[in-house]
């Protein structure tokens, strides 16, 4: 009994100490920051391509980013087991060019970069000889029978502005409109352009000095998506993006540049169902760190087998992962410490990832409204005297058929808030219904209060711990912490000393 | 002061969850031995075979095609029982204490059919009530003729004897008697009287009731101290038989007391509660490090003997006392 303790604790200690001795490594001897704010953030944006081989030669073309003033690239690598890479300067800037003999099956390519951002505002007032005079517009590229369409609509928005600013986010509020006007939907419909061209020739048109942009909004974490369409107006010697989707786009939003005009971003031979999409993510590394050795992570083995050596898809789906281990310290926490009891051990942690996403607040109103709204019906549903996998599937039925409905409402409503419900796992909504509603038959409505409010409170616990960023950079950049934390829940589920809750129970015996 | 004070209670021996959790189960029970303890019929068989006294079994449903067949289960029975084998805290138990006819009569007077009664097996054995909805048998069971002694201090439902075994050794037990606010059931939580036992005499030392002291049944009025168990002795020796058959350290044992037969062995228990020290106002820790002291493999009469002698107390300090 005794050695049983003792050996518990040796492995928590000698787990916990390893954790520790790799932090310290990492801080001290290599220089990481502990703290976040001694920092700057790199952004890494990763190129992924996919396709499909047929048995044929390949040759993979990527348009690479012409480097905007105020960014500085501090590594770029291609990832690409088997092909022959290089880079080549086209006529249409630089490409990077994968080539292989024969490829079968589905195939991978990565393109790398990770960079850094000088002070934007300080660049976007940096004087751009980009005046030329530009050749005049004629809409030819419109097929002829909209184009007294295009000149309407254009006279049209003229009157309803003062400037190429108005009329520039005018113009995109037309097409962006939910409820777009007549002519607006004949132009979108019936010639085969896109959007961004399409309001590239019109403001053209209009006699603007306009560029065509494509790229990545670095900020918030990003997986797998596609390069966004920008139009950018120059006035007053400045140039001003504007969103296809949203109009203006406020200066402090930081956008990557991957490609401006008009040349293919890739182009794939010999290989069907090519794609490609984007990942972004963001991490905070010392500055002087970024200055003395910009690749310290090459030269280390422990960093070298860091998270960061993963892709970055990956590594986003981690940073989440990692937060999984501080929720379940709470509940350890609050379940041996405390002693609340709540419905379902790990449901709260599961809770707690959903209000990540929903915000808390949101998350609590739609929390309890779901399960409230699924009580009542399966209330119902046990008139009927079903089976329970039955039963359970019926509820989980019912929980999509709220949040779907709940979605709907809201939408209309316009709380966007409430769509993300579906961040919400069903299954454990289901399974927490079915064990709430059995609990308020066996043991009355006072006990569904007890267990569901300390689910939530467990839950709203375990989201500060999780949303906190300090945290969040922690565990990220140290991921020994865990080693620490297991130490610490190992010693935990060793405690055998009373629970605060019940030292009321008790109080009797004080008497 | 709104808190009780941990060290004092830690003085006083009492045991908490964590504790409860960490050393008396995981130490002592081994888990191989739950599935006899946990399923209800299970114990009944073994239990039968070394002649400890059990409700006689009359029947079971295992599978939902036979639940047409229970008329002919039920032919000729007046009184029963129907309990899931795998139920916990009470659950999906049906008594039938009467019939006329058709009519099946519970303790409160409401009748039920044969249409209800075979509704009620179908949810046993759909796992209504087991432990985690695992599909489970229906048991039908003579009911037990309770003693009238009880009568005066339980509203509508049979009350219990629990005694909890600790190594073999009786350490603690309480009278657990149903009131309208648990709805005919035993349970502590949910509103009976817990009624802490004197292990040498069988008498009454206190009553709680949500954690409260109480002098009388809330319902029938009755003054507990008055209240004396009968065949108290047996009681002990039954407990303590089932460590024989069972071998966890920590066990919690169910005895009813029948107008004819005497004890029998309602159920078993491989995680006991702790609401029994607050019936008892007394920590059972410290009668815990007493037996851990004791010497061991003592015969049933032996350990029985020794408790009779040292955990007959009312004084909270006399145990540590006697240490």
């Amino acid at each position: 009994m005794i050695s049983r303790k003792y050996h518990a604790i040796a492995v928590a200690t000698v787990i916990a100490s390893i954790g520790l001795f790799l932090l310290y490594y990492k801080v001290q001897i290599l220089g990481m920051p502990f703290m976040p704010d001694e920092t700057k953030p790199v952004y890494r944006i990763e190129a992924k391509i996919t396709f499909e081989g047929r048995n044929r030669p390949v040759h993979v073309s990527l348009a690479l980013p012409d480097v905007e003033e105020g960014v500085h690239i501090i590594s770029e690598d291609a990832s690409s087991s088997g092909y022959g890479f290089t880079k080549a300067k086209t006529a249409q800037g630089v490409r990077a060019e994968w080539a292989k003999r024969r490829v079968t099956g589905p195939q991978t390519l990565y393109y790398t970069f990770e960079l850094i951002l000088h002070d934007i505002s300080k660049v976007k007032n940096i004087e751009e000889k980009e005046q030329l005079p530009q050749e005049s517009e004629l809409l030819l590229d419109i097929p002829v029978g909209l184009q007294s369409a295009a000149k309407n609509l254009l006279k049209d928005v003229r009157w309803r502005s003062a400037d190429p600013h108005s009329f520039t986010a005018q113009l995109i509020r037309d097409f962006s409109d939910k409820d777009p006007s007549q002519a607006v939907k004949i132009l979108l419909a019936k010639s085969n352009i896109s959007k961004q061209d399409m309001l590239y020739h019109m403001l053209r048109y209009e006699g603007l000095t306009v560029k065509k942009l494509n790229g990545l909004f670095l900020d918030d974490a990003h997986r797998n998506f596609h390069l966004i369409p920008l139009i950018e107006v120059l006035h007053k010697n400045k140039w001003q993006r504007y969103d296809l989707e949203t109009g203006k786009i406020e200066k402090d939003k930081k956008f990557f540049v991957w490609r401006k005009g008009g040349h293919s971003i890739i182009d794939v031979t010999g290989a069907k169902n090519s794609k490609i999409t984007f990942s972004v993510n963001k991490r905070h590394v010392p500055s002087r760190y970024l200055i003395d050795n910009k690749n310290i992570v090459k030269n280390s083995a422990i960093l070298d087998f860091s998270l960061f050596t993963l892709p970055v898809s990956e590594q986003n789906a981690f940073r989440h992962m990692l937060l999984v281990p501080f929720g379940a310290l709470m509940v350890v926490f609050l379940r041996v410490f405390v002693g609340i009891r709540t419905s379902g051990t790990f449901m709260p942690i599961l809770i707690a990832l959903a209000f990540m996403e929903t915000t808390l607040v949101t998350g609590l109103i739609m929390f309890v409204l779901i399960v409230s709204i699924g009580l009542v019906i399966r209330s119902y549903l046990s008139t009927l005297n079903l089976l329970l996998v039955a039963r359970i599937s019926a509820v989980v039925i019912v929980v999509i058929t709220i949040m779907s409905f709940m979605s709907i409402l809201s939408f209309k409503l316009g709380i966007e808030e409430a769509m993300t419900i579906t961040f919400f796992p069903m299954i454990i909504l289901a399974w927490t219904i079915e064990r709430m509603s059995i609990l308020w038959e066996e043991e009355g409505a006072k006990e569904v209060l007890v267990q569901g409010g300390g689910s939530l409170f467990v839950a709203v616990c375990a989201y500060f711990v999780m949303s906190n960023p300090l945290i969040g950079h922690i565990t990220f950049n140290f991921p020994e912490v865990l080693l620490i934390l297991l130490g610490m829940i190992i010693l935990m589920g060793r405690y055998s000393g009373y629970r605060l809750t019940e030292l009321l129970r008790f109080k009797s015996f004080m008497d | 002061m709104f808190f009780a004070n941990p060290f004092k209670l830690k003085k006083l021996g009492v045991l908490g969850m964590n504790k409860r959790n960490v050393y008396c189960i995981g130490e002592h029970n081994s888990r191989k031995q739950y599935p006899m303890v946990d399923n209800k019929l299970k114990t009944k068989v073994v239990a039968q075979e070394v002649n400890i006294a059990v409700p006689q079994l009359l029947g079971t449903v295992c599978m939902q095609s036979d639940v047409r067949n229970i008329e002919k289960i039920l032919e000729g029975l007046n009184g029963f029982v129907i309990k899931p084998a795998q139920g916990s805290g009470g659950k999906g138990i049906l008594v039938i204490v009467d019939r006329k006819d058709d009519f099946f009569f519970k303790p409160s007077g409401e009748h039920v059919t044969f249409r209800d009664i075979r509704q009620h097996i179908s949810n046993i054995l759909s796992g209504l009530y087991s432990l985690g909805g695992k599909p489970d048998v229906a048991m039908i069971e003579q009911l037990v003729q309770f003693d009238p002694i009880f009568e005066k201090y339980s509203f509508e439902g049979v009350p219990d004897i629990r005694i909890i075994l600790y190594k073999g050794f009786p350490s603690m037990a309480m009278l657990r008697c149903s009131t309208k606010e648990s709805d005919g059931k035993a349970n502590l939580h949910q509103g009976a009287v817990g009624v802490g036992i004197d292990m040498a005499t069988g008498k009454a030392l206190y009553a709680v009731q949500h954690n409260h002291p109480i002098d009388k049944h809330p319902d029938t009025g009755y003054d507990f101290s008055a209240l004396q168990i009968p065949h108290w002795k047996e009681m002990l020796r039954l407990s303590a038989r089932c460590y024989d058959m069972t071998h966890l350290g920590y066990l919690g044992v169910d005895i009813v007391l029948d107008k004819y037969l005497g004890p029998l062995i309602l159920e078993l228990n491989a995680r006991p509660g702790l609401a029994i020290q607050i019936a008892n106002k007394t920590g059972i820790l410290t009668r815990f490090d007493m037996i851990d002291t004791a010497t061991l493999n003592q015969s049933v009469e032996e350990r029985v003997e020794y408790s009779i002698k040292y955990f007959s107390d009312t004084e909270h300090d006399k145990t540590s006392n006697i240490k």
